[in-house]
């Protein structure tokens, strides 16, 4: 196999790859809402994009608040204070909304004991409406009369369009892989995600919460009989979905710089997609899912153009389910040993 | 999935006015039931002559003012036939569909693509091609991935739907991001239409117009039957609508059948179907197969349709996602509740054009309300109303048992 003959050069490769990881390590920080509240409830969460897309614009809107509205050009050392703050505040709000979910249009089915297709409907509902309201923003503050207060954060006129951060960050070179220079950017990206991912994967195993969890992941009836406060582990699973939603809207904001109020749609069903493919319900296998997926359709994009991305991310999915029915990992929240 | 322990209501008193509505709605259901045989059939006729007649006798309330109303009742038929189509894959064989907007596309490319792209077939002649072909697609899609687990089927499903947004966006041959324009009509019956006035046709219905709550013949917006023009959408309402009662009979028929006794048992329980020597596969397959054919029905006659043009902004992913929302709200599983779903899901928006932009908004937040308030859809079918009774009993003979300790 010539990788230079297909890549254009291998350098190339190198780059298309890097940038797939990168990419790779944002789907799965995503991808890990999904695959938490189908591990526990046995739910897609579909409005689980929506909580993403809030975290972006926290971002977004903490630098408006901290910096102001003029453009400028930082380094990454330089945002780290201001982007601390953001990831912050990105995770409280996502952490938010997928609480809301949780207790608006979820928690009512659930105690219906409601079938499982209603609830998938229910969160088709809340993710129109949620992502509706960020478009209708600066109707809303024009309700209370906020106009003018508010105006740097609704843009209004076209709250519909692009809202890019004020603050867009400079990638820094490094050191070089081959003819790559990985920059400060990436590593920082691809560092986060997994030190996030190693942490909630420790939660997972090792604390109270976490064996709740597992308990009511495997049969919600026996954990109930065992005093397992199932409400309340639906709860921190959202909880923590949000949370991590809310620093991969971070990590986005520092590569991308820009969001708007429809950009959680596609990027979550690249997530999900990404869980399916390590095996929903299974953490680790969220985090393998991100990578492969971020890195092939990279490559695919490199090999066959970048308007079959998406393809070449479709198509893999149905053949790694051909081959291992169940995902990568198989599918294993409540199997996972302390 | 009963994750937490299910508090105990009594099922009498209606909790909310929505379902204080469901209830009278299910009384209604049962005195139809108990009629003799000719008085139902009775009763369905004179339902078809006005739904028939609807676009015509335009009552006030709601017929959309702002916008075309004969246009807005082609769309929500036409969603209707969607719906039924779809509710063959979720409701009766029970697999979540969300790419089924794929098959939707396919059936509208397949008939531009014979009657204006790359030949100039007649439309009649295109459609039994065009759904052929989307049948043969919903083979393809489903030999490869019916055998992975139910919830896997759903992203592998929206993943087709947006690989043929891709491809039909991105390959020459079927007008790439341009679309197709000048679909040929449906074939007209008597003179043909003479635009920009469609005259033609074989006989001239007048509409009805209302002031205040006076009716009168309109004879200067009258509609041509069978004049199949680009002015008056009309005639392709009613065409549409005597598709979908073919679809009705041909539903009936099937899941009447061994083959809708195979679904039935498939859903509720795979396992314990195939023990019993039901091939679920290919059981599961017939259904896609099916559901897709009737997408592409669908889609055909949406491309022939009053604007004649198709581009790939017109089959977008969240359309899948309105397809699937109307058959589950209308009551998956129910061939009338499905169509109702599909009816209100295309017509409310168009109805509520006042509220503009807060018009999707409004819509997220009543998928949400209506799911939350009816898990069941709005008409669900029999069996499972039984169940609910049957349930209902249980909790109350169990609830006597708690007492008595």
């Amino acid at each position: 196999l010539d990788l230079g003959a297909l890549f254009g050069s291998f350098d190339n490769f190198l780059s298309f790859t890097m940038g797939g990881l990168v990419f790779g390590a944002i789907y799965a920080l995503v991808a890990l809402g999904y695959t938490m509240v189908y591990g526990v409830l046995q739910l897609i969460n579909f409005a689980h994009s929506e909580v993403f897309m809030y975290g972006t614009f926290a971002v977004a809107w903490t630098f408006v608040l901290l910096h102001g509205t003029g453009d400028a050009s930082w380094s990454l050392g330089r945002a780290v204070p201001i982007l601390l703050v953001a990831l912050v505040a990105a995770m409280l709000l996502s952490a938010a909304i997928a609480l809301l979910l949780e207790r608006f249009a979820y928690r009512p089915l659930i105690n219906k004991n409601a079938p499982k297709l209603i609830a998938l409907i229910s969160a088709i509902g809340a993710s129109f409406a949620l992502a509706e309201a960020m478009g209708l923003r600066d109707r809303f503050a024009n309700w209370f009369g906020l106009d003018d207060n508010l105006a740097d954060y609704v843009a209004p006129q076209k709250a519909r369009d692009v809202y890019s951060n004020p603050v867009s960050i400079q990638p820094h070179g490094l050191f070089d892989i081959g003819g790559y220079t990985v920059t400060d950017v990436d590593l920082v990206i691809i560092v986060a995600a997994l030190g996030m991912m190693v942490a909630l994967d420790q939660f997972v195993r090792r604390t109270r919460f976490g064996r709740g969890i597992r308990a009511v992941a495997q049969d919600p009836e026996s954990a109930s009989l065992m005093g397992v406060n199932s409400t309340r582990v639906v709860q921190v699973t959202f909880l923590v979905g949000g949370l991590m939603a809310g620093a991969a809207a971070t990590l986005y904001m520092i590569k991308i710089g820009s969001t708007r109020q429809n950009s959680g749609f596609i990027l979550g069903v690249k997530a999900f997609t990404a869980a399916v493919m390590g095996g929903i319900g299974n953490l680790r296998g969220a985090l393998l899912g991100g990578l492969v997926l971020g890195v092939m359709e990279n490559w695919g994009s490199a090999v066959f153009g970048s308007q079959w991305k998406d393809v070449v991310a479709f198509v893999l999915l149905v053949l790694i389910l051909l081959v291992r029915p169940s995902g990568l990992l198989g599918e294993a929240l409540g199997k996972a040993r302390a | 999935m009963s994750i937490t322990s299910t508090p105990t209501q009594p099922a009498k008193a209606p909790a909310n006015p929505l379902m204080a509505l469901g209830l009278w709605w299910d009384g209604v259901v049962d005195r139809y039931n108990a009629l003799p045989k000719p008085a139902r059939l009775l009763l369905v006729l004179l339902f078809a002559l006005f739904v028939y007649a609807l676009p015509l006798l335009r009552p006030p309330i709601i017929t959309t003012n702002s916008i075309d109303f004969g246009g807005v009742m082609f769309g929500a038929a036409a969603f209707a036939l969607v719906a039924l189509g779809l509710n063959i894959v979720i409701g009766y064989a029970g697999l979540l569909d969300l790419g089924y907007v794929g098959f939707y596309a396919v059936g509208a490319y397949t008939t531009a693509v014979l009657t204006v792209y790359h030949g100039s077939w007649p439309f009649f002649l295109a459609l039994p091609i065009a759904i052929a072909v989307t049948m043969v697609s919903g083979v393809i899609l489903g030999a490869p991935t019916l055998r992975v687990r139910g919830d896997y089927l759903a992203i592998v499903t929206l993943g087709f739907g947006e690989i043929i947004r891709i491809t039909v966006t991105n390959v020459e041959w079927v007008g790439a991001a341009a679309g197709i324009k000048n679909i040929p009509h449906p074939n007209n019956i008597g003179p043909a239409p003479n635009p920009p006035f469609d005259q033609g046709g074989f006989l001239e219905l007048p509409r009805v117009a209302w002031d205040n709550w006076v009716p009168s013949f309109d004879w200067d917006h009258s509609t041509h039957v069978l004049a199949f023009g680009s002015r008056d959408a009309i005639p392709y309402y009613w065409l549409i609508l005597s598709v979908i009662v073919l679809v009705i009979i041909g539903d009936r028929l099937v899941k009447a059948s061994r083959v809708g006794r195979a679904w039935e048992a498939t859903r509720e329980d795979e396992d314990a179907a195939e023990l019993m020597g039901v091939p679920t596969f290919k059981y599961k397959l017939m259904a896609f197969a099916l559901g897709a054919a009737i997408g592409g029905l669908s889609g055909s006659f949406y491309a022939s349709g009053q604007a004649g043009y198709i581009n790939p902004q017109s089959f977008p992913l969240l359309l899948s996602m309105l397809f699937v929302a109307a058959v589950i709200v209308g009551g998956s599983g129910n061939r009338w509740g499905a169509m109702l779903g599909g009816v209100l899901v295309a017509y409310l928006p168009e109805r509520f054009r006042e509220f503009a932009d807060y018009r999707l908004l409004v819509f997220g937040l009543a998928l949400t309300v209506l799911a939350v308030w009816r898990p069941e859809g709005l008409l669900p079918p029999r069996r499972t109303r039984r169940a609910k009774i049957a349930a209902a009993e249980i909790e109350e003979l169990e609830g006597e048992g708690v007492v008595d300790e």
